[in-house]
Order: C-alpha cells, then structure tokens, then sequence
C-alpha cells in the first residue's frame, strides 16, 4: 500500500542532504574541500546503495548474517594485502572471498549439524573476525607494511575514499540497481514466502544465491568507508527506519535508499571535520538517530503515534460508557 | 489399478529423514486424478513433511513423486501450493493484491512484470474468496481467516492441475470454512485433483471422497468410504479414537 507522504519525504531528505554542505560550511566552518565533497558523494552513494539492499536483509531477518559476513570478510583484506599488496581490488576481491565462504559455511552448518542459527552466526563472525586482527597484526610488524593503513578497515575511514573509488561505487550501483528492477517480483516473492517461490516455478536456489551475493557485494564495497564492525548498520538500519514511514515494499526501498544517502553523506562529511572521528561509527549514528525519529514520530507504527490513538480510545471508551448515565 | 497416466500423484518409495529418526518412512501414494483428498494423521506424523518433500522443498533421503506421470522439474507448472500461514510474516510490506498476483510470478516467468492482465486475474479470485473489498489492504490488518482466503485466492491464480494445501482449515472462522469447502468443490468439479492436509476428523467425509491416513507410514489410502473406518482411524491415531459420530464411521465400514 503506497503512502502519499513517502515521496515528499525523499524529496526533502535528499534537498536537506544537499544543503548540508554549504550550511555546515557557514556554521562549523567546514573546508569544502576536493577531498570533502569526494568523502560526501562517496558516502552518499553507499549509503544509498546498501540502504535499498539493506531492506531484503532485514526483511528477511537476515540483519544478523549480514554482521556476520562483515566481519568474516576481515582475514580476506588482510590475506588480499599479504598476495598482491596494497591495491584496493585485491583487498576487496579476498573481502569478497572470505565473507563469501563464511555464507557457505553458516549454511554448512546449519545443514550439517544440530547447531542453530544464532550460535552458528557466532561460530562464523568471531573466529573469521579472530583470523583477521591476527594477520593484521602480523602485517603491522612487517616493516614495509606499517604505512598500509589496513585498520582502517576495522571501524572505516572516510579519507579513504578517492575518486577512482567513487567511479567504482557508482558503477556497482547502477548494477545492482538494474538487477533489483529486472528481479524485483522474484526478489520480492523470495523475501516473502521462499517456500512458495519455489513450489510455484521459480528457481528458489538461484534467486536465493543472487540475493545473498548482492548483499556480500554490498558489504564489501562499504567495508572502507564503515569498517567491518559497523557496516551491517548502514545494510539495516535505513531499512528498519524506512520500514516505519510505508506499507509498500517499492517505497521502503527507495526511502531506505535515500535515509542510507543521508546517513552516509553526512556521516561521513561529519568525521572528515576532524581526522579522530571514525567515519563507520559517525555514519552509524547519524543513520540511528534516524531509526529513533522514524519509531517514534512515523504515523501508523510509530510509538508517539500509538500512544495517542490509545488515549483518544481510551477517551472515546469512558464518554461512551458515561452516556447511559448522563 | 489405474493407468500411470490417470494418477495426478504417484509417490513412490518416499522417505525423509531428520537427525536419523524418519519422519516419513517408506511412502507409496497413489493419487487419481479428480480426486478431493485429505491427509489425516496426528501431530508429529509428517503430513506437512510429505507435502514439502513431494514438492522438493525438502531433501529426501529416498523416493520420487511423479505429478501427471512426470518429475517434479518438469510439472512445476502444474503444481498450486497453499503453505501453512504461519510460515510467512504478515507484516511484510505488501497489499492483499500484490500477494494474490504473486500467484503468477512462476508462469510470467523471468524479468516480465505482471500487468493489467495479471491484476485482473487477481481480482477474480480474490472475489472468488470474498476478499474483493480487501484488495487494496495491507496484509498486516488481515484476520487469521482473511490471511488464509489470501493464500487460497494466490494458489487459485496459479490455475494448476493439482493442489497442495497444508492446513487450510486451521484456526479459521466459520466464514473462511465454508468458503474454503466452496473453492474445494469447485476445484474438484472443474477435474482438479486436491490434496489436503486436514485436522478435524469430523468433517473428513463430509469434505473429502479421497483419504490417506498418515503416521509416519501410510496406514490406508483410498476412498473415503472404505478408508474412514474405526479400525483404520486406531491404528493411526494407536487406539485413542474411540467412537466417531456413533455408528457411522463403523457402518461405513463394514
């Protein structure tokens, strides 16, 4: 069901997101910089990016796996570094790789052992995040290797972000949003009701593996910027914000998408103000504050909103019994 | 015994097992074609389980299932599927319509969106199930009943040859009863078979002129009238079936 109120709100959270920029360049005397409108678009676009993504995650309470699968992808960056060395697409590639084998083997898991979900969630995430701060810190001791900067893939960075890597956001955007469209009824069949997709006809199996590869892809791509801890953040929590605005699945992508921008784009300017600030937990708490206005303020769902239907009934409820009386 | 090409379903061997103990061992089911049929079976004796591992949504540790004589990859088309409604989350952001159209994703087939067309099919059956003035809803406002005439109206859409339902009739108002027992009869004159997982054993043949009786193994299969019997119902339930509407189960019986 689409809500009329939706598309003005996306309107006016991409016109604040632009505006940012020059506001907090009068009142905190933000440089705008090459660097800094470089960081903002990066962020945006990611943000973006794993905002819509972000909404199948959740709604197929699949938010856990997706910190799981962020983190599995820290021993693929350091191993990337140890074979090819600094170049981004080796570190991403073994991101990919990794993240990608701790998927396969939660699945492994689950269908092989009597161990469930959460505790084979956990199983994936620490020892994969465990294997990773150990080769980063082999790597440190490596004299060649102490200017790497690999940590920054921990909790992010914002400075991080080069032009060339805004070309290979935006280019990876624009793929996974042409998959959305050409999938989307499978994709939103998928979510839905699995087992039905696949006793109706559709190839259950393989939408599954592109839906789960779409979301490592994501991941990957925001690892720079949010860092592993952080990056299952920006995937759910523009989604679970979006969530609260809309009953339509087409709208909460397109919000969470842009909720993602703004988080992401301001986060990220935000952290580059200064250079102690980590851009992944700056980002992650713009896009929270988000969340807390969304579950409270959002008509329909929203905490403030029930409370007051619960008066008014209550309200309507005594003057009725009052009646007979009166 | 009726020519393989007559059988809606042909299951043969069929057995899956969780954690080594079966939870189905050794199924042999033939389905005829037309035929309105119930599983019947206590908790715990894999009547869901024998839907899903016919329809491969589970691995099977042995068997096959034939539906018009052909491997499941090859009959998707002809299959309707009605799963349990507590299998999925109904505050998915969906209207009532959306989920019924979903019925015809597997036909539309890749990368074609459903339109005019499918929306009016959709309706179709959403009248079909008395859920017209719904169809615009968001499926969280549904009643348990509503909820389970949406999955009705998405599996009708699907216009298959033959229908699996896993517990339709759990938990619904009288309403939702009657208009799935409406929908059952017109599916069956229209030469559909219909295969129902089913609880109430009152109303088995009332309802249904086919019946397999399942714990675990198939105790009896076949026609209601000389399935639907006291002994057979003990032997499946382990005796704690003691009398059914008085006589009549015995009379049909013997």
């Amino acid at each position: 069901m689409a809500e009329r109120r939706v598309w003005p709100m996306i309107v006016a959270l991409l016109a604040l997101g632009v505006l940012l920029l020059p506001l907090s360049q009068s009142l905190f005397g933000l440089r705008l910089t090459y660097t800094v409108r470089v960081v903002a678009l990066g962020g945006s676009l990611l943000g973006a990016l794993s905002g819509a993504v972000g909404c199948f995650a959740v709604l197929r309470r699949e938010s856990l796996l997706g910190d799981a699968l962020s983190h599995a992808a820290l021993p693929g960056v350091a191993i990337g570094f140890l074979l090819a060395g600094r170049q981004l697409g080796a570190l991403l590639v073994g991101a990919g790789i990794a993240s990608w084998l701790g998927l396969r083997l939660v699945a492994a898991i689950l269908r092989t052992t009597r161990i469930k979900q959460d505790a084979a969630l956990g199983i994936v995430l620490v020892s994969f995040f465990a294997a990773g701060i150990a080769l980063l810190t082999y790597i440190q001791s490596l004299p060649e290797a102490s200017q790497a900067g690999l940590d920054s893939f921990i909790f992010g960075q914002a400075a991080a972000i080069i032009e060339s890597d805004i070309a290979l956001l935006g280019g990876v955007g624009l793929a996974v949003t042409l998959v959305l469209a050409l999938l989307w009824k499978e994709f939103k069949l998928i979510t839905f009701d699995a087992d039905f997709a696949s006793a109706g006809g559709l190839r259950g199996g393989l939408i599954d593996a592109l839906l789960s590869t779409l979301i490592v892809v994501t991941i990957v791509l925001g690892l720079q910027l949010a860092g592993v801890i952080l990056m299952v953040g920006m995937l759910i929590a523009p989604a679970i914000a979006a969530r609260q605005w809309t009953h339509s699945l087409e709208q909460m992508v397109v919000l969470a998408a842009a909720l993602g921008a703004f988080a992401g784009g301001s986060g990220a300017v935000i952290s580059a103000l200064d250079s102690d600030i980590p851009t992944g937990p700056m980002i992650i708490v713009v896009a929270f504050a988000l969340v807390a206005l969304s579950i409270t303020l959002a008509p329909g769902r929203g905490v403030l909103w029930r409370q007051l239907r619960q008066r008014e009934n209550r309200r309507n409820f005594r003057s009725r019994r009052l009646e007979p009386g009166a | 015994m009726p020519e393989p090409g007559e059988l809606a379903l042909a299951i043969d061997d069929l057995t899956v097992a969780y954690d080594q103990k079966p939870a189905i061992w050794d199924i042999d089911l033939e389905v005829p074609q037309g035929a309105l049929m119930a599983i019947v079976g206590p908790n715990g004796a894999g009547k869901s389980t024998l839907i899903k591992a016919a329809l491969n949504l589970i691995p099977r540790a042995a068997g096959s299932a034939l539906f018009h004589g052909k491997p499941y990859e090859a009959a998707r088309h002809l299959v309707g599927y009605v799963p349990q409604r507590g299998s999925v989350d109904w505050d998915f952001p969906t209207s009532v319509l959306d989920v019924v159209t979903m019925g015809l994703y597997g036909k539309l087939g890749w990368l074609r969106r459903p339109g005019r067309r499918e929306r009016a099919k959709a309706l179709a059956a959403l009248e079909q199930v008395g859920l017209l003035d719904y169809a615009g809803r968001q499926i969280s406002q549904l009643s348990g009943g509503q909820q389970q005439r949406t999955f009705l109206a998405r599996a009708l859409v699907q216009d298959a040859q033959i229908y699996f339902m896993d517990e339709p009739f759990a938990a619904v108002d009288a309403t939702t009863e009657a208009a799935i027992v409406n929908i059952l009869r017109e599916l069956n004159k229209r030469g559909r078979t219909v295969l129902v997982v089913h609880h109430d054993l009152q109303t088995v043949p009332e309802y249904f002129d086919w019946l397999t009786l399942l714990n675990v193994e198939v105790v009896a299969s076949g026609p209601t009238c000389r399935v639907f019997t006291l002994d057979n119902l003990q032997k499946t339930y382990g005796g704690r079936v003691t009398s059914l509407h008085g006589g009549q189960v015995l009379a049909a019986g013997g």
